[in-house]
């Protein structure tokens, strides 16, 4: 019996727990996460509010449960929007080569020239800081560096012998793509789409911080820690709590991908 | 001899110990001032290791685990690093397989040269570079000042070879450690090389660890040979009685999977299944902003027939075009001139149905069987992908022809639910096989299909190849290098060079009366251990006249 690697050990419990927060906070939360209650403001975690209350009198661990559901849906369209556009763009332009290569490579070009977040800030001025101009912009952002990933795979795999084998065979480019180029780029990809993961949430996160992200009042992790920043010294507990989840679900998420990319990779697995 | 051994290894071990591994067991080799000993084994029996160890190279999992080496009567485990590093370069020197790499492409020739000699020699700039070039021309590279200011990537794999031969023998080692000196290049190369080593450790007086796994090549240079096999060293002896009278098992199995001529076949008949008329294939490079594009081309005018049944071997050196030929008779590479021909009809200008027909009915074998095969998909999905583009096969017949196809070519059909990773690489070389004639094709290109193999197993492919050729009767256009193995499976021999057919003719006139000067010295660059009524070998040499030529 080999022990379970140490990173996916604590990246599995962390990300496990981050999905519970996520998706018992959809159906139920200890108190509304909207509701104010001015007699309790600003109160010190206890048996009533295990994490403590905000200004408002809410309640923060309700409000964190809330906003672990708005990360995770945001970072998970992000990294589906991300990883399908680009592996699309990529396989095309790398199994294809010639024009469309060309063009998709000079487009992605250009969206690899903007810093990523400050791309994000003007098209989410244009698109209305809503949760679906979030996922469309930073989708866009890390779409680049998929397209760059998957079209570097597949030029190495194209010329590999299995796929030359394959047009021996008879069979069309569509299908050589989709059943022998397509399967070998998940290793890579599936590392990848784990570290977008990360940044998409920590992107979202700066862009709530900002206060480009989901409107207040609904709560997300980003706009907490914005709100909390006016008592930081009267009530630590308000800044302390948003960053621990943020910290620990990116520590969750980069370790599982370290465990992924060891497991993915043979090399990796022969020396273990 | 009576000198006393220069390298002394005594009873060595090396093991793995975070696999539970033991890659050396008991290793007994003494090597005496001068003489070229030459190790022979297949992948995996530890040669490598050996040669590593007495330099002292072992990579870091690789734990010393009993016996030691002397060296000049000292042993290496009293040595201390300093001690051990001063007797790397000047008393022991490596020759690495890889010419590409084992070079720093970085540096210029000169200033990698030149390297050992400031470490070891304490001698001046002006008089190392006097040196050097002397090495350089000795070697046959040339005098000129300027090869000093030259990169790796601007010489040739068989000149980066000379030139790590040069760098090695610049600090006249007592011993050299030669690892597959010439595995990676071509058969002409080779001799060359081989030719260059031993004429230049001989003036050296410099003694030859020789390792390599083709066994005639190191029984034409070597005075003792020692086999190995899974670690242990299983016979050692001088070469000419080795050959004659081999005591253990699997050296006796080591020769015997030697290729040997196949009885003559009839000259097959009737029309010509692939027809090739006048192909020429260029290859276009990308002129820069200020550069011209310009073309060169790699096959020209070369015209041949394949009839039904037939196997056809195309042999060359590398760069002859080759397999260059077979990607555009495959349909791999487009051509820019000439016509291929399949049962009448062309494929250059061929409609969509009768290029299908021709996928159909041609299929291709690889060099490599790791790479050809795809990692993510079952043996039998493999195998059963070749029948999709067959769809007068139902689906249902599928299993049952892929378990045939599977035993055809001497597999367990049990087989078929493993991943290609699991396999050895003479299995997944069977595998391979199995799915190109799972669909009974009328004709296989081979291209160095059992190249990248160890010896014996080599040996059971081609016979395998062979076998199924005669009961299955395909035509077979058989792309090498190795002359062995034409001897053992064409009937029709082609040599190219340079993109031309040189000679052509049936197998026997060619091995045995080559006209072409590129024939004569490309049999004469492979040595031939031929049987002796005594029941063991010896070594014969082809062709001798032409060697010097």
């Amino acid at each position: 019996m080999r022990r379970l690697p140490l990173n996916l050990l604590i990246g599995g419990v962390l990300i496990t727990v981050l999905a519970a927060m996520a998706l018992i906070g959809m159906v139920w939360t200890p108190y509304d996460p909207l509701a104010m209650n001015f007699a309790a403001t600003l109160s010190p975690p206890s048996a009533s509010h295990w994490l403590g209350t905000d200004e408002f009198g809410r309640d923060q661990l309700s409000r964190l449960m809330t906003g672990a559901g708005t990360s995770v849906r945001t970072s998970a369209l992000t990294v589906l929007l991300a990883v399908s556009a680009g592996t699309l763009f990529g396989v095309v332009s790398g199994f294809m080569r010639g024009w469309p290569d060309r063009i998709i490579m000079t487009l992605n070009d250009v969206l690899l020239a903007f810093p990523g977040l400050l791309f994000a800030l003007g098209l989410l001025a244009v698109l209305g800081a809503t949760e679906g101009g979030i996922i469309l912009s930073l989708g866009l952002i890390y779409m680049s560096s998929v397209v760059r990933v998957v079209r570097g795979t597949v030029l190495g795999l194209r010329a590999r012998e299995f796929v030359e084998a394959s047009a021996v065979m008879g069979n069309s480019r569509l299908y050589t793509m989709w059943r022998h180029v397509l399967p070998n780029c998940i290793a890579p990809l599936t590392v990848l789409a784990t570290s977008i993961c990360g940044w998409a949430m920590l992107a979202e996160s700066s862009l709530s911080f900002l206060g480009l992200g989901v409107a207040p009042p609904s709560p997300t992790w980003g706009n907490m820690l914005s709100g909390s920043r006016a008592f930081l010294d009267q009530a630590v507990w308000l800044v302390i709590f948003p960053g621990l989840s943020i910290s620990a679900s990116l520590l969750g998420i980069n370790l599982l991908g370290d465990a992924l990319r060891d497991m993915l990779d043979p090399r990796m697995r022969i020396r273990a | 001899m009576t000198t006393a051994p220069l390298l002394e290894i005594e009873n060595l071990s090396l093991a793995v110990p975070a696999a539970g591994l033991t890659i050396v067991r008991q290793a007994s080799i003494a090597i005496a001032p001068g003489e070229i000993v030459g190790i022979v084994g297949e992948s995996g029996s530890g040669k490598t290791m050996l040669g590593r160890a007495v330099i002292g190279l072992s990579p870091p999992p690789v734990k010393h685990a009993g016996g030691d080496i002397r060296y000049l009567g000292r042993a290496f485990s009293s040595m201390s690093e300093a001690e051990l590093r001063s007797i790397r370069g000047t008393g022991v020197a490596m020759i690495f397989q890889e010419p590409m790499t084992s070079l720093n492409p970085s540096m210029t020739i000169g200033r990698q040269m030149e390297e050992g000699l400031a470490l070891h020699g304490g001698i001046t700039a002006p008089e190392r570079r006097k040196r050097v070039l002397a090495m350089l021309e000795r070697v046959g590279i040339g005098a000129d000042e300027r090869l000093l200011s030259a990169y790796p990537h601007e010489f040739s794999g068989g000149m980066r070879q000379r030139i790590m031969i040069a760098s090695a023998m610049l600090l006249r080692p007592a011993l050299l450690v030669a690892d597959e000196p010439t595995t990676a290049l071509d058969a002409v190369t080779q001799r060359d090389i081989m030719d260059l080593l031993v004429e230049l450790t001989r003036e050296h007086k410099t003694a030859v660890m020789l390792i390599s796994h083709d066994l005639p090549m190191v029984a034409r240079y070597a005075g003792r040979i020692v086999v190995m096999q899974n670690g242990s060293i299983v016979e050692q002896g001088l070469t000419s009685e080795l050959l004659a009278a081999p005591q253990h098992d699997y050296t006796k199995r080591l020769l015997s999977s030697l290729p040997t001529r196949g009885p003559a076949r009839p000259v097959a008949k009737g029309d010509a299944l692939i027809s090739v008329d006048k192909l020429v294939v260029e290859f276009r490079k990308n002129g820069g902003l200020f550069k011209r594009a310009s073309t060169k081309a790699a096959v020209r005018n070369v015209s041949l027939d394949i009839r039904p049944g037939e196997v056809v071997a195309v042999v060359g050196g590398s760069g002859s075009g080759k397999t260059t030929l077979a990607r555009a008779i495959a349909g791999l590479t487009t051509f820019q001139g000439g016509s291929v021909t399949f049962r009448g009809q062309a494929m250059s200008n061929g409609d969509a149905a009768s290029r299908r027909d021709y996928r159909k009915h041609c299929h291709m074998v690889f060099q490599d069987p790791f790479s050809s095969l795809d990692p993510r998909m079952k043996v039998g999905a493999l195998v059963g992908e070749s029948l999709r583009a067959l769809p007068e096969i139902p689906r249902s017949a599928h299993g049952r022809l892929i378990e045939e196809a599977l035993v055809d070519a001497s597999l367990d059909p049990i087989l078929a639910s493993r991943f290609p990773h699991e396999l050895s690489g003479g299995q997944r070389q069977r595998v391979a096989i199995a799915r190109a004639l799972v669909r009974r094709p009328a004709f296989v290109i081979a291209d160095e299909a059992v190249s990248a193999l160890d010896v014996t197993v080599r040996a059971q492919i081609l016979s395998l190849l062979a076998e199924l050729q005669k009961k299955l009767d395909f035509a077979c256009l058989f792309i090498t290098h190795d002359l062995a193995v034409v001897e053992q499976i064409a009937d029709r021999v082609i040599v190219m060079q340079d993109g031309v057919i040189v000679e052509e003719g049936s197998r026997d006139a060619i091995l045995d009366n080559p006209s072409h000067p590129y024939t004569r010295k490309l049999l004469s660059a492979i040595p031939l251990l031929e049987p002796t009524t005594a029941g063991g070998l010896r070594l014969k040499w082809r062709h001798a006249d032409a060697a010097m030529q």
